[in-house]
């Protein structure tokens, strides 16, 4: 079931796919092939290989419990404010609070995380910035 | 002669100061990623890219930092096989067939140091065979124009998924996913935007290092969250090793395998879509049939242990001939390496050794300085690497995200890529549970675009014919080879498949 759900998806991304193609404006002065070949020859396998998967599907996967897909769900948000608030707040403050989120989601206690979290984040600011010299994000305390 | 006098300068390369403490950094970082299970040779060399680049090293020491990882992490995953009968890294699912019973037996010490040797000699010959088969290759493709180039790529595509993929459609649809994902951003030729949306960050295309990290990296980060509770967690009981040095009749009952299955290995290797983890496969079974007549295979055997490790890393240096030679990688960790290679406007291909001989030079004596401190490393530090085992991955993960996001923000500074990746980190989650493979996904997002070029150029040279594509003999070999590769897996492939998935039942597929 999962696959032909898959292979739908697919295919409407193969016709949005060469959709976009043909609304790609032709410069006056363009090659014999254009921009537009090579995308529409790609959305053809791309349509005809989800075709193939929606007809001829494997065994569907064994998908994690709502609990656990909520979980990753929560994850990806946690993921993306630390992009969000890495150039507000700094590198050091942003990872700490992300590596504890995700070590504490995996397992560890909740004091232990706060701990595993800052260590991770001291950590690699040492390595990295100090040691290593690459440019991190700089938040208003200078870190 | 000539070979050995570049072989010469391209020690003088290797043997600085700064190249020596990289490869040195490489094998120690390579063997952890290896040993530890959820970061194999493709993700662990993906999460260092960035550090390369941002640390400001040129072309050839970036590559010898980055090689020597990939050949760390071959040695590595053995270790874990070892002792907890968990594979590393995928090419080391074989070796927990005699490794982990050889470890319970009391032989720990042993199964790593006959190991480790074995390694050493897979590594050693198909450095060799490198250094001999890589300059043959691009005398051939120093005929290759536009159109043989365009069929050479097809090829690559077409045989990628061939052995590792349950499903050539998967395959397929994963290799247009990334040639679709390259097509983003202005033409190169005529300067139109395409697919762009109006959104500005994509006028440059996606970086395919930010989908690199992403899909390798991310995924496996939300595959841990998934699983949570850490089945691979390391179990608290104690690791012993015992003594670590094979007795030599155990060394000398194996040499013929490990030479045997270093020349099979490395023949998987050079083949496109093969890569590591089939050399392993092929080489147990090839050893179990020829050499396994008391039915002692899968019991402990130290022969078992010996084939394939050799096997994997002769593979692993096979891999690298179609990468430098022909700019097309066979595997999903040699596609991250030409990925390093493009990103350092270093074009990999015949020219690479005409117009670079200090990078493919400097490598291969890398190669061979990174092997030595290998087996240095390895034996008699094994038990240093035992102890990084213990590392929980409710720790490790978190870790391992945080340094893709560091790497990812160090070379763009943006959120916008941070949020990109974050993207092709639960696009590549999803994929996995589907069983599409990524590698296929990496491969067109980098070289989708010298594809695209190859075909113009080849039909505007010929104003416009299409049938240029096929009307040279060279082209029409290329495209047969492609066809029968991508057929021949739907007719044999299935038997070996399911043999080799039986043995390894794990998530996912980033093969090596």
């Amino acid at each position: 079931m999962s696959d032909r759900i898959f292979g739908l998806f697919g295919l409407a991304l193969a016709i949005f796919f060469a959709w976009a193609a043909f609304q790609i404006e032709e410069s006056f002065l363009s090659d014999e092939v254009g921009p537009k070949a090579f995308p529409l020859i790609i959305a053809t396998i791309l349509g005809l290989s989800s075709l193939f998967i929606a007809l001829k599907p494997d065994a569907s996967p064994e998908w994690p419990s709502l609990g656990r897909l909520a979980e990753i769900l929560a994850a990806v948000v946690a993921m993306i404010l630390y992009a969000e608030f890495l150039p507000i707040v700094g590198f050091v403050i942003a990872t700490a609070a992300a590596a504890a989120y995700l070590t504490w989601r995996l397992g560890s206690a909740p004091l232990q995380s706060l701990i595993i979290g800052v260590c991770t984040s001291v950590g690699i600011y040492v390595i990295f910035h100090l040691v290593l010299g690459l440019s991190l994000a700089r938040g208003p305390l200078g870190f | 002669m000539e070979l050995l006098a570049n072989l010469g300068d391209g020690f003088a390369v290797a043997l600085t100061l700064q190249n020596l403490g990289l490869a040195l950094l490489g094998c120690f970082l390579g063997t952890i990623m290896g040993a530890l299970p959820g970061l194999g040779p493709s993700n662990g060399v993906a999460i260092l890219i960035p550090l390369a680049f941002t640390m400001g090293l040129g072309p050839t020491p970036s590559l010898i930092l980055l090689t020597s990882v990939y050949y760390g992490a071959m040695y590595g995953g053995r270790i874990s096989s070892i002792l907890l009968g968990i594979p590393g890294d995928e090419p080391a699912m074989m070796t927990v067939l005699d490794g982990h019973p050889m470890a319970k037996k009391g032989m720990a010490g042993e199964a790593l140091s006959l190991s480790g040797i074995a390694s050493f000699v897979g590594a050693f010959f198909a450095t060799w065979g490198l250094i001999l088969l890589a300059p043959q290759l691009v005398k051939i493709a120093l005929l290759f124009g536009p159109a043989e180039y365009f069929a050479l790529f097809a090829l690559a595509f077409a045989t990628l998924g061939g052995v590792s993929s349950t499903n050539q459609a998967k395959s397929a649809f994963a290799a247009m996913l990334g040639l679709g994902l390259a097509t983003i951003g202005v033409d190169t030729q005529t300067g139109v935007p395409r697919f762009t949306f109006g959104e500005v960050h994509l006028y440059d295309g996606l970086d395919f290092l930010v989908a690199i990290v992403g899909l390798f990296a991310l995924s496996e980060v939300f595959i841990f969250l998934e699983h949570r509770h850490g089945d691979a967690d390391a179990d608290s009981k104690k690791l012993t090793v015992g003594r670590l040095t094979p007795p030599m009749s155990m060394i000398k009952a194996c040499t013929p395998t490990m030479l045997r299955t270093s020349v099979l290995g490395f023949i998987a290797g050079v083949l496109p879509g093969a890569g590591a983890s089939l050399g392993s496969f092929i080489s147990y079974s090839m050893e179990k049939k020829l050499v396994d007549k008391k039915g002692t295979f899968g019991t402990g055997d130290p022969r078992g242990v010996a084939a394939p490790e050799a096997g994997n890393n002769a593979a692993a240096g096979g891999a690298l001939v179609p990468m430098l030679a022909l700019g097309v990688p066979g595997s999903g960790t040699t596609a991250v390496l030409l990925a390093v290679l493009l990103s350092l406007n270093i074009t990999p291909g015949p020219l690479l050794f005409t117009q670079n001989p200090d990078v493919v030079w400097g490598l291969i004596a890398a190669l061979f300085i990174a092997n030595i401190m290998l087996l240095l490393l390895n034996i008699p530090m094994v038990g240093l690497f035992t102890r990084v085992l213990m590392v929980p991955p409710r720790i490790l993960m978190p870790i391992v995200a945080m340094v893709s996001f560091v790497g990812i923000y160090g070379i763009s500074g943006s959120t916008f890529d941070l949020l990109v990746m974050i993207g092709f980190g639960v696009m590549g989650w999803v994929l996995r549970k589907l069983d599409v493979p990524l590698v296929p996904i990496i491969l067109g997002t980098l070289l989708g675009n010298t594809m695209e070029n190859n075909l113009r150029r080849a039909i505007t040279i010929d104003n416009g014919d299409w049938f240029t594509l096929v009307d040279s003999p060279l082209s029409i070999t290329l495209w047969a080879i492609a066809i029968i590769g991508f057929i021949m897996p739907l007719i044999v492939g299935r038997a070996l498949r399911s043999r080799m998935h039986r043995k390894g039942e794990d998530e996912g597929s980033i093969s090596d």
